[in-house]
């Protein structure tokens, strides 16, 4: 693109319009200088900042309903943090968040914008449930690593195939993940509403309950599953992964420059394929622990959108495995305090998805003041 | 099939085709100026509830129209100011874009459930309505399909012909190269998401004041996205788009109609067809070659020079 620049092959449009003297200017005659530091401490009260103003423009939006922002957002604490019950139950949907945005992550690294988590959470979740329903009564033992491999393989399955349309016909992997998603959402209504619908369910759209053996069970005392297991060991994992495997390091090196990637040779094409699959098999993870250990069965109330909110954490969390631990817990918490402010101020749940966008708009914008600066523009 | 069935499904798609023209016209307007914005979904909600709510308070479904699109342009500015003003990510920006765009229409619309507004119905043009197949298919609908036959044509008139659509589109395709000419690509893509932002907010609102002439949460259902999939089986090209979205108009009609016949396909099935549809005209398009009419510069922001 560069190469037109300084050469004769300018676009011919360009040689109609007459030359004028505007560059990147900004007000006050200040220009845009790029930061050569990276900023610390600064940076994390930016981001600060950034979240208080999504919090500022939330609470207008509740201020707009007649509700008090003060009131509203204090209940959204107090709902999402607030009591131990409440913790555990922000716990319980980070689980299916993180190990969705940990896949999502995956491909992010290789710059392939997967947006396809929902819909890989759904076949996950069919894979688990066709196990579950084929083979009922075996021991936990058996059925719990069969269910975990048939989630695996299905959602990694449904991620390989926008791979493949990407690299075969350069087909546009945003529009296509988004399309399985649709997809992979209707089939699953298609299978609960009948072939698979339960005949004890009085007509409502679900299968049978799973068998003991394929529920994973509570830890210990508390309502936590032992999902969160799955969810450590997997972030364990993939921290590994990228930090000293060559595999790894092959992946991120192809994501940071993939010309440069595809002069050293790397296996571009099989990188692609390979991290579509992992993503997808994450996702098909979470599926599986949804139906398995919340829900004991498969319907249609599965897909809550934790597919499309993984991709918001993933994004904020800078696809490091940890920090994405931190945000799939307050993002989940977001999600259980917008059920307070539901049962108590009737506030419509769409209030979550409000502030999921605006978070992820003014970190967005926020990042600009972490990398860039203002100085006085230089006069001649 | 016998004319009689054949021309009932034609006009159902043109109508149903129309909210999607306007959507893709936006979108394709936007992404010539360089900027790739996935928020089309959200924009659209956002003008479906901005023109119903503001028919049902003013009693014009033309004030409404026009509602939708101004606030197309406000969520569009959204896109631009995170994109343009502060360097985002047009990928993440446009996905949040959508997510708050939906978010909005649901949270604000729950009000409006159950509610009529005044909206569009048909209007036969005269002498063209009278014409055998032609005047039943194109000329006895609302009054919007007819604005949406006329935009496709000024817009390729005006990216072709004018010295603004020229400078709009060398924002698209070299914004350094433009910038060294005087121009300000900045300013140009402003213009392409705010205009494109527009068009988005119309085909929105033209789905609640024109097509379903009621509120309910997630009236868009998806037609965003298709919008966004129609861009490149247009190749960029406005003419094309009307081919494409009229396809997507065909396939939903049918699909509709369908079920309404009592077939025994599963519903799920039949609701599958419209975005298993984008998916292979997508890959086909793809596969011919379509990324080779992308404007050169789409989703790459303007840095400033070091």
């Amino acid at each position: 693109m560069l190469d037109a620049v300084g050469g004769t092959d300018v676009p011919p449009i360009l040689l109609l319009i007459h030359h004028k003297d505007e560059s990147h200017t900004t007000m006050f005659d200040l220009t845009i200088r790029k930061r050569p530091e990276t900023l610390g401490w600064t940076a994390a009260l930016i981001y600060c900042g950034a979240v208080v103003m999504s919090l500022v423009i939330s609470a207008g939006m509740l201020l707009f309903q007649g509700n008090s922002p003060l009131e509203g957002l204090g209940l959204l604490l107090q709902g999402a943090f607030g009591s131990s019950y409440a913790i555990e139950d922000c716990l319980i949907k980070a689980i299916p968040i993180y190990l969705c945005s940990l896949g999502v992550a995956i491909a992010f690294r290789l710059q392939i914008w997967n947006i396809g988590a929902e819909g890989q959470f759904a076949f996950g979740a069919i894979g688990a449930t066709w196990v579950a329903i084929s083979f009922p009564g075996h021991s936990a033992w058996v059925m719990i690593p069969a269910m975990m491999a048939a989630a695996f393989l299905f959602g990694g399955l449904w991620g390989v195939i926008p791979a493949v349309l990407k690299l075969k016909a350069k087909a546009n992997e945003i529009i296509v993940t988004l399309m399985l998603n649709y997809i992979a959402i209707l089939f699953l209504d298609y299978l609960v509403y009948g072939p698979w619908k339960s005949p004890d369910s009085f007509g409502f759209p679900m299968t049978q309950e799973f068998s003991a053996g394929a529920i994973i069970g509570k830890i210990g005392e508390t309502n936590l599953n032992w999902g969160l297991l799955i969810c450590v060991l997997s972030g364990l994992v993939i921290y590994v992964f990228f930090r000293f495997t060559l595999m790894g390091f092959e992946l991120k090196a192809s994501g940071e420059n993939v010309r440069a990637a595809r002069y050293a040779r790397l296996p571009y094409e099989r990188l692609v394929i390979i991290s579509m699959f992992l993503s997808g098999a994450f996702a098909g993870w979470a599926g599986f622990v949804e139906a398995s250990a919340t829900l004991n069965r498969l319907q249609p109330t599965i897909m809550v959108g934790y597919g499309y909110t993984a991709i918001v954490v993933a994004w904020l969390a800078r696809l490091n495995p940890f920090y994405i631990g931190i945000s799939s817990f307050l993002l989940a918490g977001l999600r259980v305090g917008v059920e307070n402010l539901q049962l108590e101020l009737q506030v419509p749940a769409a209030f979550g998805e409000i502030m999921e966008g605006l978070i992820l708009l003014t970190i967005l914008a926020g990042t600009f003041f972490v990398n860039y600066r203002f100085a006085r523009r230089q006069r001649p | 099939m016998t004319p009689d069935i054949l021309i009932p499904l034609l006009a159902a798609t043109v109508q149903s085709g129309t909210p999607i023209l306007f959507a893709t016209l936006g979108a394709i307007f936007c992404e010539k100026s360089g900027v790739l914005n996935l928020g089309v979904e959200g924009i659209m909600a956002v003008g479906a509830l901005a023109g119903f709510s503001i028919s049902l308070a003013t009693g014009s479904p033309w004030l409404g129209f026009l509602a939708g699109g101004l606030s197309g342009v406000l969520a569009g500015s959204i896109h631009g100011l995170v994109c343009l003003g502060f360097l985002g990510n047009q990928v993440v920006s446009g996905l949040a874009l959508t997510i708050l765009g939906v978010g909005m229409a649901n949270y604000l619309g729950t009000p409006l459930i159950g509610v009529n507004a005044p909206g569009f119905g048909p209007v036969d043009l005269p002498v063209l309505s009278k014409l055998p197949i032609i005047g039943p298919v194109f000329f006895r609908h609302d009054p919007l399909v007819y604005v949406s036959y006329l935009i496709p044509a000024g817009m390729w008139y005006f990216f072709r012909y004018t010295r603004a659509g020229l400078r709009l589109r060398s924002a698209g395709e070299n914004p350094d190269a433009a910038q060294a000419a005087g121009i300000s690509s900045v300013n140009y893509r402003w213009m392409g998401v705010m205009a494109g932002g527009f068009f988005m907010g119309l085909g929105g609102a033209y789905l609640s004041l024109a097509y379903t002439h009621m509120w309910a949460n997630h009236l868009t259902a998806g037609r965003g996205w298709i919008a966004v999939a129609l861009v490149i089986f247009a190749f960029w090209n406005p003419l094309r788009a009307v081919a494409g979205a009229y396809l997507f108009g065909g396939v939903m009609a049918f699909q509709f109609r369908l079920q309404a016949s009592g077939t025994h396909i599963p519903s799920s099935f039949l609701l599958m067809l419209p975005y298993a549809l984008t998916l292979s005209v997508l890959v086909f398009s793809s596969w011919r070659g379509g990324s080779s009419a992308t404007p050169q510069a789409l989703g790459v922001n303007i840095e400033p020079a070091d």
